[in-house]
């Protein structure tokens, strides 16, 4: 770990303490976890506290945790990611947070910490359904008008479930329900570490 | 007295100046804009749920689709992340070929982004140079990869293959005579290499030319100065990046401050502006295309000296070369299980953000181990520059809507995904 993310990782244990859930340094990146309860408080301090000054939010995303690892997964299915930056330390951080609820998942909304968040609070609400509370104009943003569902959790098949036409009587467009079959052609395999004798990390 | 009401415009979502498929929602008093609302996901392809049906190298052209005016470069954070994933390490040749491409789409998105914007706010002439340019740059493209625009050239490990020893040239048929063919072939007589130099010099004289015809003329100045105007702290509050943040005045390029590949062994400056208005990231943009035109200068140098693999030998993640496959059972084995069932990934999770020719473009990358990704997030720079057009377009003309539309350099394959 280089001097730099050393640094990181003291600062934010100084400053945020046990409010921290886990903090761990992978490949280079630095990945923090917080409780929901602590979301909007951390996030803040991420920004204003002089030690870390995450001043740009450059990304924030949800992610569906449900089928992990081929169901091996015991956590809370739903998460927010956002990727953090600092301008002026030249740094960067992972921020996650699990939404409490798996059948009504809700975190609070960053859009007061950062401005940048806004479409991507919208966006992860329209493809994975969580709930931003405080977000001022929580609309679908990638999906059609009208669309029923979301379509980014594992659960939603690739193909959807509507498909659509013009419909030469009507004179206008139509769905319908799909008629192509989904279909793999590669399955998702996962190799234990040591198959056909490999040894562990081989990717040298 | 009667009653004055807001008058409510829908612009799009099929427009010449809103670059691809976007419906916005303006809502004017007179001519003044009120309030934007940009309706988009016109184009929306769910990348991202797509690449988790497909093995890791399946995936990779998808990415060429994204921002389909600087295609390369968007390769190089999916190929950056995977090879994080894997720890495996990228022979250097294969470093610096990257670096050119990525520096030659930059050049590519640029051209496309000011002649459009000058397109847009009445120049025609413009589009018509800067398509003369991005002709040749498509012919590297294809010389190197095969395709003029989906190259699919990055690989996790390297590039596909090494630059060819020699340009395609122009054949003489019933369309073309010797003599245009002895006119088009004359900078194709040598290799990509050569090719690309001879761009390389004739490259600072054209952007003299696009100068003379934008910088200091008084109707363009007219309509971008004082334009979309955003200040330092906004610009860093609303995620912007690249050219839109260095137009603010902030000294921000990934670059220069976290290193990838070889740039820190490249010599090249940061422009900034100091309005922070559309005029002022014209300026950025033009200097950006002068500064790639040094990196790849640097570049060649580079490749000429030393030649040498440009795709990791290790062959869990890259396949063996056709020769070996076929006389080499363990290489043939390989092949195989890369084909069928492709890269295994170790778990985890990474973000990789390059400095794309729009601003930061970056993949977080989670894999559970298995030969697709678990979820991938692709973050594109034009998505958040977007997303701020409430904010840029209030109060100016409905005519300055379209200049900050085309400032915001937004193409809707990378904004919608």
């Amino acid at each position: 770990m280089s001097a730099k993310l050393e640094q990181l990782c003291q600062n934010l244990q100084n400053v945020l303490g046990d409010r921290i859930v886990s903090l761990v340094t992978a490949l280079g990146q630095v990945t923090l976890v917080v409780d929901a309860v602590d979301y909007l408080f951390v996030a803040k301090t991420l920004r204003n506290h002089p030690d870390l000054r995450f001043d740009q939010c450059i990304d924030l995303c949800g992610v569906d945790y449900s089928t992990y690892g081929g169901g091996a997964w015991q956590g809370r299915r739903f998460a927010a990611v956002s990727q953090l930056l600092s301008v002026e330390k030249n740094w960067r951080l992972r921020l996650r947070v699990f939404a409490p609820d798996d059948s009504f998942p809700v975190v609070d909304s960053l859009i007061d910490v950062w401005n940048s968040v806004n479409w991507f609070e919208r966006e992860a609400f329209d493809l994975l359904g969580i709930m931003f509370s405080g977000h001022p104009d929580l609309r679908r943003i990638l999906t059609d008008y009208g669309f029923i569902g979301h379509p980014f959790r594992k659960d939603f098949p690739i193909s959807g479930y509507v498909e659509m036409q013009y419909d030469p009587v009507q004179k206008r467009v139509v769905y319908q329900p799909v008629t192509i079959e989904p279909r793999e052609i590669t399955p998702r395999i996962i190799r234990e570490e040591t198959f056909g004798g490999a040894k562990q990390n081989n990717h040298g | 007295m009667a009653e004055v009401r807001n008058f409510t415009l829908n612009f799009g979502p099929q427009h010449p100046a809103a670059h691809g498929v976007m419906r916005l929602v303006l809502e004017l008093d007179g001519e003044t804009v009120v309030r934007a609302d940009p309706h988009i996901g016109l184009l929306h392809r769910a990348t991202e749920k797509l690449a988790e049906e497909r093995t890791w190298v399946q995936a990779l052209p998808y990415m060429d689709r994204l921002d389909y005016t600087s295609m390369f470069i968007n390769e190089h954070p999916f190929v950056l992340a995977v090879e994080k994933l894997l720890g495996v390490a990228i022979p250097l040749r294969g470093q610096y070929i990257r670096v050119m491409f990525d520096e030659i789409t930059r050049i590519h998105n640029h051209l496309l982004s000011i002649g459009t914007q000058a397109l847009d706010v009445g120049a025609m002439t413009m589009v018509l140079y800067t398509f003369r340019e991005r002709e040749d740059i498509a012919d590297m493209l294809e010389a190197v990869s095969g395709a003029r625009m989906h190259g699919a050239y990055y690989r996790p490990g390297g590039v596909y293959r090494d630059l060819p020893d020699q340009m395609p040239r122009y054949t003489q048929n019933k369309f073309k005579s010797a003599d245009t063919v002895r006119k088009l072939n004359e900078n194709r007589t040598g290799s990509l290499l050569d090719f690309i130099e001879d761009f390389t010099n004739r490259f600072p004289g054209y952007c003299d030319e696009y100068e003379t015809l934008l910088t200091d003329n008084r109707i363009w100045k007219q309509r971008l100065v004082g334009v979309g105007v955003v200040t330092p702290e906004r610009a860093l509050q609303l995620g912007f990046t690249g050219p839109m943040l260095r137009g603010s005045g902030i000294q921000w390029d990934v670059r220069k401050k976290q290193p990838y590949e070889v740039y820190d062994r490249l010599e090249f400056d940061i422009p900034i502006g100091v309005e922070g208005d559309c005029y002022d990231r014209y300026l950025v943009r033009m200097e950006e295309m002068r500064q790639a035109n040094r990196i790849i200068k640097q570049c060649i140098d580079w490749l000429r000296k030393n030649p040498g693999p440009v795709i990791t030998g290790n062959y869990n993640v890259a396949p063996p070369s056709r020769e070996k496959m076929k006389g080499n059972m363990e290489e043939l084995i390989h092949h195989f299980k890369l084909f069928t069932e492709g890269i295994h990934v170790p778990p985890g999770e990474v973000y990789c953000g390059i400095e794309h020719a729009k601003g930061e473009f970056g993949v977080y990358m989670i894999s559970d181990g298995a030969n697709k990704p678990y979820r991938m997030k692709l973050r594109s720079a034009a998505y958040t520059h977007l997303s701020s057009m409430n904010e840029m377009a209030k109060g100016h003309m409905i005519a300055d809507a379209v200049t900050i539309i085309g400032t915001m350099d937004i193409v809707f394959g990378d904004v919608d995904r």
